[in-house]
């Protein structure tokens, strides 16, 4: 045992597991368990969607495509960049079909970190950014967002941490998991640090599409920051197609030159298959993606209104599909509170602390679950706190 | 009859599910418990609201199960008034489910529940076939019912997802 450890490198050596996994470990092994911890839509992928896949495969396209891509999903992506968020890229050598946004940021990280690097994660976040930054030699340095600012990052909470060594900010909004998204104005001055420091930009926006209060601001749509931004989203969250696996890079031409070098190389192409489907998800998906939206949004306003109605304090998240409430109320740690959640009363939530040391005091709960499976969680956890 | 936003959510969301309790719509919609009772009682008084029914799968109930028939009925229009006159004459029969005027081959549909297909036969050859202004009818009978006002009737999607994830 202590041999084969041996053969392993340093840098995965010293990575820690996600802090996931254990709650999953023991949330699967019980019955009748409600889950709010799950991070994908409930929806099923849109049956056009998934019929435009099942007549690629009728047809036979099962070859490799481009390394970056099929042609005609790029121009539909660029398309789109265009029309929703009004930013601009070049289906011809801009634009980077990937395996999945954790594949562009994978991507997108060893292309730009050199060993030592420093690249900025703002905290709490995604539990991959870190471990990912780590695995391209570089270091992360977290920036602890505040509560008390609905965890949206304050600019001059950069300048604090930045060295000569930050190479790069990692910013995702709408956030998983506080749901927090910040505007054009927020935007512009995070912007305005980023260019004083002449940072580079990794914007994570998978759940942009899942914005329901105000109008979404895509990063590189700030002036002056498209050329030091790397663009990374894809249809998972939006589409309703986690598990297609499929994401893209939009990122000026020299970093998406780069960029591809990594991916042809790793993973020569996306699934083909999955291509197709999302060639038809451009095309004709906006109603189903509306459609969605509009459940999700009503879902979020019955939910966390009932949070905040049982003592646990919540900002209404602007989008994504997650409630970070504060259990701080309740005296015990994240940790404490979700194992005692689903032991007790079996309802799976996800302890905020997994998401970076700020989420101490939280827990993340998806509410893309149906009405019926929310109701009843909201009536579990009202017994569970009035037992405390 | 114009309605706003949240009055279309609300309708929209009683369509689904009729028995939706109040404090749960007023949340979803961010309104009061009185505003969404005041909305859902306008919306009822004109009539947009029509009626809360009940989606049964009748083949499940013994003796119950029932024999249903989309009916092709050509007429002829009477001066004045149209198709409406015939129309009303054919849903006045508490048999018929529903009416329909189309464009194309025939002039109304016909859904109609029975019993039995002879009780159907009977009803098309003694009471449809011989109003005066009908010309022809072809009766098509339901063999079985797959999805049912945007209801699936054998539900086959199952939550499918892990139950932790990132």
């Amino acid at each position: 045992m202590q041999k084969t450890k041996s053969y392993l490198s340093d840098t995965v050596s010293r990575l820690k597991p996600s802090g996931i996994r254990r709650f999953f470990d023991l949330a699967a092994s019980m019955e009748g368990v409600i889950s709010l911890g799950v991070g994908e839509p409930d929806f099923i992928t849109p049956w056009g969607v998934r019929e435009a896949c099942i007549l690629s495969l009728e047809q036979g396209y099962t070859s490799y495509t481009a390394n970056a891509g099929l042609l005609e999903l790029r121009k539909e992506i660029s398309d789109y960049l265009l029309r929703r968020f009004r930013v601009s890229y070049d289906p011809a050598d801009e634009l980077i079909v990937t395996v999945g946004a954790s594949q562009a940021l994978d991507v997108s990280l060893r292309a730009i970190v050199n060993p030592g690097d420093e690249v900025i994660v703002v905290e709490p976040s995604f539990v991959s950014y870190a471990p990912l930054v780590s695995l391209a030699g570089g270091v992360p340095i977290p920036v602890q967002t505040s509560g008390t600012y609905q965890f949206k990052l304050q600019p001059e909470q950069i300048e604090q941490v930045v060295t000569p060594k930050t190479k790069a900010l990692i910013i995702c909004s709408p956030n998983n998991p506080t749901g927090t998204v910040l505007n054009a104005e927020e935007l512009a001055q995070i912007a305005h640090i980023v260019a004083k420091h002449d940072l580079l930009v990794i914007s994570d926006e998978i759940y942009a599409e899942l914005c329901y209060d105000e109008q979404y601001t895509s990063f590189p749509a700030i002036a002056h920051m498209r050329e030091r931004t790397i663009l990374i989203n894809g249809f998972s969250k939006g589409f309703a197609m986690t598990g297609w696996r499929l994401g893209f890079i939009a990122a000026p031409k020299d970093l998406a030159t780069a960029m591809l070098k990594i991916h042809q190389y790793t993973m020569m192409c996306a699934p083909t298959m999955a291509q197709y489907a999302a060639i038809e998800a451009l095309r004709n998906g906006a109603d189903d993606v509306e459609r969605m939206k509009k459940s999700y949004r009503q879902r979020r306003n019955f939910f966390v209104q009932s949070l905040n109605e049982l003592g646990l304090s919540c900002h209404m998240p602007g989008g994504a599909f997650y409630a970070f409430p504060s259990i701080q109320s309740t005296a015990m740690t994240s940790e404490q509170f979700a194992e005692r959640l689903l032991l007790e009363e079996k309802v799976a939530v996800v302890p905020g602390n997994v998401f970076g040391a700020s989420g101490e005091g939280y827990i993340r709960c998806s509410y893309a679950s149906s009405l019926e499976q929310l109701q009843e969680a909201i009536r579990r956890m009202k017994r569970f706190l009035e037992r405390l | 009859m114009k309605l706003t936003e949240k009055e279309i959510e609300i309708v929209e969301l009683l369509e689904k599910d009729a028995r939706l309790p109040m404090d749960t719509i007023a949340k979803m919609v961010s309104l009061s418990i009185p505003e969404v009772e005041q909305i859902i009682k306008k919306l009822e008084d004109a009539k947009v609201i029509v009626q809360y029914a009940t989606i049964v799968d009748w083949r499940k109930v013994d003796g119950h199960e029932g024999v249903t028939a989309m009916i092709d009925v050509k007429v002829t229009p009477k001066r004045g008034v149209g198709f409406d006159e015939v129309a009303e004459r054919i849903y006045r029969f508490p048999e018929v489910k529903s009416v329909y005027l189309m464009s194309g081959a025939y002039d109304l549909s016909v859904v109609i529940e029975g019993r039995s297909m002879s009780e159907i036969a009977h009803f098309v050859s003694e009471k449809l076939s011989t109003l005066d202004s009908v010309i022809s009818t072809t009766t098509h009978f339901i063999l079985k019912k797959y999805k049912h006002d945007g209801t699936v009737f054998e539900q086959g999607d199952q939550d499918r997802r892990i139950v932790v994830a990132p």
